[in-house]
């Protein structure tokens, strides 16, 4: 990230929090770069959040410690933030402004791109339908993922989300392709730990250089991690758009990036909304999340799997819930499963792909596909139901149909969601199983099945 | 020529300027050295507040801000159908031509094309009285859409002293004109209206019309009436972009206009893609010929967002005045109400419930307000309606919420999505024991004269069946279902039934995703048989478990995707399987 050129203001007239108040500024834009230098000669980053009445309100990236009123310039540098992008930042790691943080010099730059990116016009995208297989049944086979989609992961804290996010991001293919992917990995704010158990992933599948990494840890300027996934999808866009790469997302966590806003907005004295958090988190999550797709005439796309820890575990708490409005499904983990010890501990009641219906079916997975799947669904929320009768009941109270149900809840729990974490399934074998255990059922209380595959892939008796 | 005026600050989609005392409130201005738009939303002395429609990334004090001297308009004329609009009628195809895959700043042009010719067919004659609405002739829009040439609605009338022959002409040529005292008025092809700003109407109709949906728990359960108000409030993953989609595509209206307010991008272009492809069951054309999109999608400009709602209304009401049914769908109301909040923040105006405006509910009463069945002024004569439905988004599911509550108050039609049903894979995830509608009695009567005079009777005895399921429920929880005796045992069977057969209707499967109102009286009154024949057999003595065994059972279920449209007398033939069977179990002694 370059700052050069741009008219020095020296006056600064109030620090507080993450912001600095710029004094006597004459001639600076709204959402302009600027460069802070400390007494000791310490630079740091900031953008303009408010301009006007000769005052001019930035935001520190890096932090306001250290800072004083007397000795600090602001230098505003007459441009937005950019990043500098070729294909040379394959394989590298920079940290969460975009800065080597790998020892290495500045990638040469093709070109610099505004990090803020723009909106797509909905007429130029291109309907997301290529079906990707991750070789996880639990997503291949009922919440399916496909390339352009944003589909992340709600977790809670100490779940199993790194390892099933990086189990996609080592498996995912398109069958029968062999285009040109990548992997943007941003971490937000998370543990240095996970960071590191994410690169030495893509390292041991070989698959490190053809990522990007960009790592803000949790020691790192929680301000900085407003740019983070901004600068990772700038980055990402370009692969796609310019290079044609298929470029899959990973961005962990994005609670830690709605907490940096909310420090932001309460030290503007915003009206909060719920939870302490400002009432744009929406419309800022859309910047991010919306910058997944596909464009039309352009080769490659932009898949995203954001990873967010929901607070208690609650899905109504704000961040899981603005994001869900925006997401296109959710992978939604739970609690009750990785007690049992189940990896991927999906709970599939509450998860959904919205992209499914139209990325599976004759030509890309198999025509019963979206019954079959439909019909799991519906038995697995039946046996959730019979074992709740089961607490009061006992065994005994149930009828013959509602053991077949327990069965069918246990199958499914048993040889459909639990895997390796280095088992990576075909979705032959997934349907497989899938009518394995529909199989488990007598015909009659397959509803949602056409006769015909009933037919044709029925093996029960 | 407007105000001219300086920006003094900025702060995300706010701007203020000063030197802008010749400007009006709401007036529409460009804003900075890239002639961004935005609209006045507030003057103190000569210092004017605007909300920008476009990002302000880079604007800087100084710069220029020029008043237009009018008001937010939309340009009402042919070539608005099929079309795809941002927030303020900016055409996307066309932007994407100057501006690419991304949405460029400051670009102006055209909502439609003004140099295509229309062929016009004049039907008034010199000498004629009009008056404002008065419609001057038609041109051939689409397919499916007789587009009248009106007088605008705010025209002061008088005699027809020129008037086109039938021919070939673009936008900007004079069709007419019109003297009153001596003064001459030149009409054109088109007009523009104030969005803000409802069209005039000669009076209001009782909506007494079902608005037909083909899906059977809105049509049958909670219906809506042409020129109603409905709202469907869900959390996210309950289906309400599924839902809405499906209104679009097999409502019986002749205009459907989809506003994508602060929502999914692909969404739109799902609408894109599949509108085009889809057939208008009743027509056999393309949907699309039929549609008008406003998309102004979560991450465009969030002023932008706020405009669109008026965008639409507006444009639904210019179809509604040339007397077509419109049905006006607006997904999601909640970001409309964001935007408010939004700018009211940045306004520094003192917030209520949730940092909300005060004035949230009155202007969500104002935009459901603009929906009606009326009669259209001008002549000739003619009806026409609006249906307004839209979408809520309650933060975590919660309906207690402001934008819920307050729009519950000023709609009639109430379908509530819940979560529960979702993640069991009930769709639509309308739950039947919160929605409710009051139209029930205003539309029976369409009901019995087109369908039959049984439905309403129909309709309750199968709704007090899944209010019997829902008490019942609460024992079957606490102490199993052998708690209960066999009749009322029946009862959580035929519910079921209920919920699959005819509740339930999958929108990707080619039969089930629209079913006529033929169709859904059959399928109701075989469940309702089914339930009435299955107490008489129990009292009869027939065991449940053969009752539960019979064969028709599954056909009953399946029905809905096994028999198509236009195969409804299969329907008869079950039901007299039905009675059959009952037979057969109980000894020949259930009638009819």
């Amino acid at each position: 990230m370059s700052a050069e050129g741009g008219v020095q203001y020296s006056k600064i007239a109030e620090i507080k929090g993450p912001l600095v108040v710029v004094d006597d500024v004459s001639s600076a834009a709204f959402d302009e770069l600027v460069e802070i230098e400390t007494n000791e000669g310490e630079r740091r980053l900031g953008k303009v959040l408010e301009v006007g009445n000769g005052k001019a309100i930035v935001q520190v990236f890096e932090g306001t410690t250290g800072l004083s009123i007397s000795g600090t310039k602001a230098k505003f540098v007459g441009k937005v933030m950019e990043m500098p992008v070729s294909k040379e930042v394959l394989g590298r790691v920079f940290d969460g402004l975009g800065r080597p943080r790998d020892g290495l010099p500045d990638p040469i730059a093709d070109k610099f791109i505004d990090i803020n990116g723009q909106p797509m016009n909905p007429e130029q995208r291109e309907y997301p339908k290529d079906f990707i297989q991750t070789g996880i049944s639990v997503i291949d086979g009922t919440m399916t993922l496909v390339r352009g989609q944003k589909l992340p992961i709600f977790s809670g804290s100490g779940m199993s989300h790194n390892l099933l996010a990086a189990q996609i991001a080592r498996q995912a293919t398109v069958v029968g392709t062999k285009d040109d992917f990548a992997v943007v990995f941003a971490a937000i704010g998370v543990q240095y730990s996970e960071a590191e158990y994410f690169r030495r992933s893509l390292e041991e599948s070989g698959a490190l250089k053809r990522s990007v990494l960009f790592l803000n840890t949790a020691d790192d300027p929680a301000i900085e991690r407003i740019i983070t996934p901004r600068v990772a999808l700038t980055v990402a866009e370009y692969l796609a758009f310019d290079l044609g790469m298929h470029v899959l997302v990973i961005l962990t966590d994005m609670t830690n990036y709605a907490e940096a806003l909310r420090e932001i907005s309460a030290a503007r004295e915003e009206v909060p909304g719920r939870k302490g958090y400002p009432g744009y988190l929406y419309t800022d999550l859309s910047t991010i999340y919306e910058r997944a797709g596909k464009l039309k005439g352009k080769k490659g796309s932009v898949t995203q799997v954001p990873i967010l820890s929901m607070p208690s575990d609650d899905i109504t708490h704000p961040i899981p819930d603005l994001t869900g409005y925006i997401t296109e499904g959710q992978i939604v983990l739970g609690r009750d499963l990785f007690r049992q010890g189940v990896y991927p501990p999906v709970n599939i009641l509450m998860s959904l792909s919205r992209l499914m219906k139209d990325g599976i079916g004759k030509g890309s997975t198999r025509e019963d596909h979206a019954e079959v799947s439909n019909q799991i669904y519906d038995a697995y929320s039946r046996a959730q139901e019979v074992r709740a009768l089961a607490g009061i009941v006992g065994k005994a109270g149930l009828t013959e149909i509602d053991l077949r149900y327990m069965d069918v809840g246990d199958a499914f729990e048993k040889d459909f969601l639990t895997q390796a974490t280095d088992e990576s399934r075909t979705i032959e074998e997934t349907l497989g199983i899938m009518w394995k255990i529909v199989s488990l059922l007598p015909k009659n209380e397959i509803t949602k099945i056409k006769d015909k595959y009933i037919d044709q892939y029925y093996t029960g008796k | 020529m407007g105000a001219q005026g300086r920006i003094v600050w900025v702060s995300g989609p706010a701007v203020r300027a000063d030197g802008m005392s010749d400007a009006k409130m709401y007036e529409t201005v460009t804003v900075g050295d890239a002639k961004l738009v935005g609209e006045v939303i507030r003057l103190t002395g000569d210092v004017a507040f605007i909300q920008v429609y476009e990002s302000t990334s880079g604007l800087k004090p100084g710069e220029p801000v020029i008043g237009t001297g009018a008001p937010l308009s939309v340009f009402l004329g042919p070539g608005i159908i099929g079309q795809i609009y941002d927030g303020i009628q900016r055409p996307l195809r066309e932007l994407s031509k100057i501006s690419g895959s991304y949405i460029g700043r400051g670009i102006t042009t055209t909502p439609v094309d003004m140099t295509k010719h229309y062929h016009f067919l004049p039907t008034v004659s010199i000498g004629d009285e009009v008056s404002g609405g008065s419609i001057l002739g038609t041109v051939k829009e689409t397919d499916l859409i007789e587009h009248s040439i009106m007088v605008p609605p705010d025209h002061k009338g008088g005699k027809i002293t020129n008037i086109v022959s039938e021919g070939d002409y673009d936008l900007e040529t004079e069709i007419a004109t019109t003297e009153k005292d001596g003064q001459t008025t030149s009409l054109k092809m088109y007009h523009k209206w104030p969005v803000r700003k409802p069209r005039p109407i000669l009076k209001r109709h009782d909506p007494t019309v079902p608005l037909i949906t083909g899906q059977r728990v809105i049509d049958t359960f909670f219906p809506i009436a042409k020129g109603g108000t409905g709202s469907i409030p869900g959390a996210f993953g309950t289906g309400k972009t599924v839902t809405l989609h499906q209104i679009a595509k097999w409502a019986d209206s002749q205009v459907v206009v989809y506003i994508g307010c602060g929502e999914r991008g692909n969404e739109m272009t799902e609408v894109l893609v599949d509108f085009p492809k889809l057939k208008d069951p009743r027509t056999g054309k393309p949907l699309m010929d039929r549609t008008v999109l406003v998309a102004n999608t979560s991450n465009m400009p969030v002023a932008a967002r706020e405009a669109s709602i008026y965008t639409g209304v507006t444009i639904a009401e210019y179809y509604r005045d040339m007397g077509y049914d419109v049905v006006l769908v607006a997904d999601s109301t909640s970001r409309w109400a964001e935007a408010l909040r939004e700018m009211s923040g940045r306004l520094e105006e003192m917030p209520a419930e949730e940092g909300y405006p005060s004035y949230l509910a009155s202007r969500l009463a104002e935009f459901y307000e603009r929906a009606g069945r009326v009669r259209a002024l001008g002549s000739p004569d003619r009806d026409g309606s609006v249906t307004i439905i839209g979408a809520v988004s309650p933060s975590g599911g919660d309906f207690t919420e402001p934008v819920t509550t307050h729009t519950m108050r000023f709609i009639k039609t109430f379908w509530a999505l819940d979560a529960k049903l979702a993640y069991s894979r009930h769709y639509p995830s309308i739950n039947w024991m919160n929605s409710y509608s009051g139209y029930l009695a205003d539309i029976s009567k369409w009901w019995g004269e087109n369908i039959s005079d049984d439905w309403l009777s129909l309709r309750g005895e199968a709704y007090a069946v899944l209010q019997r399921e829902d008490t019942l429920k609460e024992i079957v929880r606490l102490l199993g279902p052998e708690a209960l005796p066999d009749e009322e045992k029946i009862i959580l069977e035929v519910a079921r039934m209920i919920k699959i057969g005819l509740l339930q209707q999958n929108s990707f499967d080619e039969v089930d995703t629209y079913c006529s109102p033929e169709k859904q009286f059959k399928l109701l009154k075989l469940l309702v048989d089914f339930y009435n024949r299955g107490q008489q057999a129990l009292k009869e003595g027939a065991a449940l478990a053969d009752i539960r065994a019979m064969p028709i059972v599954g056909s009953i279920l399946k029905a809905r995707m096994d028999i198509k449209d236009d195969q409804i007398a299969k329907l008869d033939q079950l039901d007299l399987d039905m009675l059959e069977q009952f037979k057969s179990i109980t000894g020949v002694k259930i009638q009819n």
